[in-house]
């Protein structure tokens, strides 16, 4: 084979186009953008012709317009005269809400039961293993309308807190549990609460600040320093200190029965506490299977050298166990926290006004703006989990094992 | 030498009992419930959780009505006891299982179809039955069709004929290139329907039974229906996405994950919007595709993204020493991926691809949200409204619970069995 036969070779030809695995991956590449794009033409052509037909356009006025329908559980202001734009941000928020406290609660849930699960007592370990089994195999939506059912049926109404001898009682006359929702006490911020918002944060920046110093001490010269009760005192003493100094500028509204209804303070709609309640006790359950394997998964050894070494059991918990735990428990608690986020959409069938009843719901069946109220419904879940995930990569990365 | 006095014991003493306190129930019960002050306050926690239960339970569940035309019946029966109403899953059963338009008559099918379909599933889920049984899962998806929907026999077997010649086709000239095969398997099958849609057309009422609409499918069996063919249908894409996503063609790779991370980034509720009131607009003015077909799209999808993500863990956990192998031995990308590649991968993330597909028919519940008539729908629509039964909640839901529980948990339950069985195929 002489060399201008190697050269021929080498040149393009048309059939390396499918012959050669150099150029063969730019053909179908090609031709899959060339399909898409035909598809995307296609759909994107009876669209036009469907809305033509139809008499339609694609225009985001209506956030604009005034929505005129009610919420009834809001973080913000909001009046029927408000527009479809504010009711969607009631929505975005509350959504937001019961997603926070969904989480915190998940989290309790689960890690309570996943260590239960791994106790060495039968009764407990077996319970929470039907707890477990029962709420991860039932669909979340038959949990909210079940759980929705139960507040309704076994919380007293409100007209039971009347009278000489009422049926139900406050809670240290402070937090009433009704089948209408939850009645709470309000903090009333006055003059001078700023101060001591301001002090409570710094103590707790302080919290940390010691805690990397006691660290750095014990690292360089091996030091152990005292810091549970130094901690509990910097949370503690300079935002008592403050409050009381400014003349207890933080005070509390309190629910009071009213008529018929109770007054003041903060109602959380029954809608809201039952959700909150379903999702996370259904979330609760996943999570607790996660904790147990994380937990099991740190080798035997692991503890064992620990104790060798002369460590007592809250040390080789706290930084034995728990690091290499968590290793395995964080990226998917994060899915899990994702998950209940999106869940909260089923809040329609409760009644709860989060985003999809808001601007998925009414604002959509008002307006007609299907295509468009879709699109920003699916673009706000979107940003949301795109940036957890976005979180949970750096957390993956900083944690991921350093194999030397 | 004298008789040996030394004093050595020439039998063993039998054992001794152990202390009564360190054997048999009383240690277990010991060790296990009162091994510590802590543990002993857990148990009587415990203890007195159950004992509640069973308190409030009991009675509710022994008094329960099963005999009752309303639910005000059943309140005089009960006579201001605690007690069930199970009455309404008596008078209401074939709702709740079929749904409230499916005809009464033809009942038999749906629940022939479900009993055919454990058949078919056998083969695939446990290998230790012979293969030929495949040749039924192969037919089933198109008898099953047939038995739901009703219709002509011939549609189904114009269907099966054409995907029978697609393989045949496939079969002939998969000696060559799989793209060249796949191709020619596509043109045969599309030129076959193509023909057999004339073929049926001539006769409609051989082997016919009477045709139901899809509005007409409700209850449980819904959720079923929903559940298999979105899993069934989202396999197969969510391994091509999953392959698509390790390709190391970029633009093909792009479209993959923008595929993928947008479905997983939005819940299936607003999937399910877009199928209700969106999907109809992309489609060509004419055409009416309904509601059920428009569902099992953006159900597929759904569960294609998250399937593909198992799988993508699956072909993330093989060495790379797989796939060199494969290379080095001059496989080809297809036959590198059938041969070598996938088997294992798959074999991998068939727990994680159980787990998201019990996932996907609980959510199957969620079509009760766009108003269609799942066990759910059914139970929130048409009976809870209706005067007869309004305010039975417990029952109804307690019953739609323990359906799903029944056929979620034995799914779960199969999948760590196969979870065990595959660990011992590895040692």
């Amino acid at each position: 084979m002489n060399t201008s036969e190697l050269a021929r070779r080498d040149k393009f030809q048309f059939s390396m186009l499918l012959n050669d695995k150099r150029y063969r991956s730019y053909t179908f590449q090609f031709f899959a953008l060339f399909i898409l794009i035909c598809a995307m033409a296609y759909l994107g052509k009876n669209l036009l012709e469907n809305l033509a037909a139809a008499g339609l356009n694609i225009s985001y006025s209506f956030l604009g317009e005034p929505a005129g329908y009610d919420i009834n559980q809001r973080l913000i202001e909001y009046n029927s005269q408000s527009t479809h734009l504010r009711a969607s941000i009631v929505g975005v928020l509350n959504t937001l809400l019961v997603a926070f406290l969904g989480c915190i609660a998940a989290t309790f849930f689960g890690v309570t039961a996943g260590i239960l699960r791994l106790s060495n007592n039968w009764i407990v370990a077996k319970l929470m293993m039907i707890y477990v089994e029962i709420f991860r195999n039932v669909p979340v939506l038959i949990w909210i309308l079940i759980i929705h059912s139960v507040f309704l049926a076994f919380l007293p109404q409100p007209k039971a807190f009347r009278g000489e001898n009422p049926e139900a009682t406050m809670l240290w006359d402070a937090f009433a549990f009704t089948g209408r929702g939850f009645y709470i006490p309000k903090p009333l911020f006055n003059d001078g609460s700023f101060i001591v918002i301001v002090t409570f944060i710094l103590s707790i920046i302080g919290i940390f600040a010691f805690r990397y110093y006691a660290r750095q001490k014990l690292y360089s010269e091996g030091k152990l320093l005292e810091t549970r009760w130094t901690s509990v005192g910097i949370f503690f003493i300079p935002t008592l200190i403050i409050y009381f100094a400014l003349g207890s500028p933080i005070g509390l509204e309190y629910p009071e029965l009213k008529g018929f209804n109770f007054k003041g303070g903060i109602h959380a709609r029954g809608s809201l506490i039952s959700l909150w309640f379903a999702l996370s006790i259904y979330t609760g359950a996943f999570i607790a299977e996660v904790v147990r394997a994380g937990i099991q998964s740190v080798d035997k050894g692991q503890s064992e050298a620990a104790g060798a070494l002369g460590m007592r059991p809250n040390f080789i918990m706290n930084l034995v166990i728990l690091p290499q735990a968590l290793r395995v428990i964080v990226p998917p608690l994060i899915s899990f926290y994702l998950n209940i986020t999106k869940n909260s959409s089923l809040a329609l069938a409760v009644g709860y006004m989060d985003i999809t009843g808001t601007l998925g719901g009414i604002t959509l069946n008002q307006t007609g703006r299907a295509i468009e109220a879709v699109l920003l419904l699916m673009l706000f879940y979107l940003v949301i989990s795109l940036s957890i995930s976005a979180i949970m990569n750096v957390y993956n990365r900083s944690i991921m094992l350093k194999e030397r | 030498m004298s008789e040996d006095n030394s004093f050595v014991r020439k039998e063993m003493i039998s054992e001794r009992i152990p202390p009564a306190a360190e054997r048999g129930l009383v240690k277990w019960v010991r060790e296990n419930l009162f091994s510590s002050a802590f543990n002993t306050i857990m148990t009587f926690i415990s203890l007195w959780v159950i004992y509640s239960i069973i308190v409030a339970v009991t009675p509710w569940f022994l008094n329960g009505v099963w005999d009752a035309k309303t639910v005000r019946e059943c309140y005089d029966l009960l006579d201001g006891k605690s007690g069930a109403c199970f009455a309404v899953l008596k008078e209401r059963f074939p709702q709740l299982i079929y749904g409230f338009k499916y005809p009464s008559s033809e009942y038999w099918r749906p629940n022939l179809a479900t009993v055919l379909l454990l058949i078919a599933l056998a083969p695939i889920l446990f290998r230790r039955l012979p293969r030929q049984l495949l040749i039924f899962s192969a037919i089933y998806p198109f008898l099953a069709f047939w038995l739901i929907w009703g219709g002509s026999i011939l549609t189904s077997v114009s269907a099966f004929l054409g995907c029978a010649l697609a393989i045949i086709c496939y079969r002939r000239f998969s000696s060559g290139s799989f793209a060249i095969a796949v191709l020619v398997g596509l043109i045969a099958a599309n030129v076959w329907w193509i023909i057999g849609g004339y073929i049926v057309d001539l006769n409609k009422s051989f082997l016919a039974l009477e045709v139901v609409p899809s509005r007409d499918m409700g209850g449980f069996m819904l959720n079923l229906l929903l559940g298999t063919i979105a899993v069934c249908l989202s396999i197969p894409l969510g391994i091509a996405l999953a392959l698509g996503r390790q390709s190391g063609m970029p633009i093909i790779k792009w479209i993959c994950v923008v595929f993928i991370e947008f479905i997983r980034g939005v819940p299936l509720i607003t999937l399910l919007f877009v199928a209700n009131v969106i999907l109809a607009f992309f489609f060509p003015p004419d055409t009416s595709l309904d509601l059920i077909l428009r569902v099992l799209i953006m159900m597929t999808f759904f569960n294609a993204a998250y399937i593909a993500e198992v799988v993508r863990g699956g072909l993330a956990a093989l060495s790379k020493g797989q796939y060199e192998a494969a290379d080095s031995i001059g496989l080809d990308y297809t036959q590198s991926m059938r041969f070598i590649i996938l088997p294992q991968a798959l074999k991998i993330s068939i727990p994680g691809i159980v787990n998201v597909s019990v996932g996907m028919l609980k959510d199957t519940t969620l079509v009760s949200i766009i108003s269609m008539f799942d066990l759910v729908g059914m139970i929130r629509g048409p009976i809870l409204s209706s005067t007869d039964w309004n305010g039975v909640y417990w029952e109804l839901f307690g019953a739609a619970a323990a359906i799903f529980f029944v056929v979620c948990f034995s799914v779960s339950k199969y999948s760590q069995w196969l979870e065990r069985q595959l660990e011992t195929d590895k040692r």
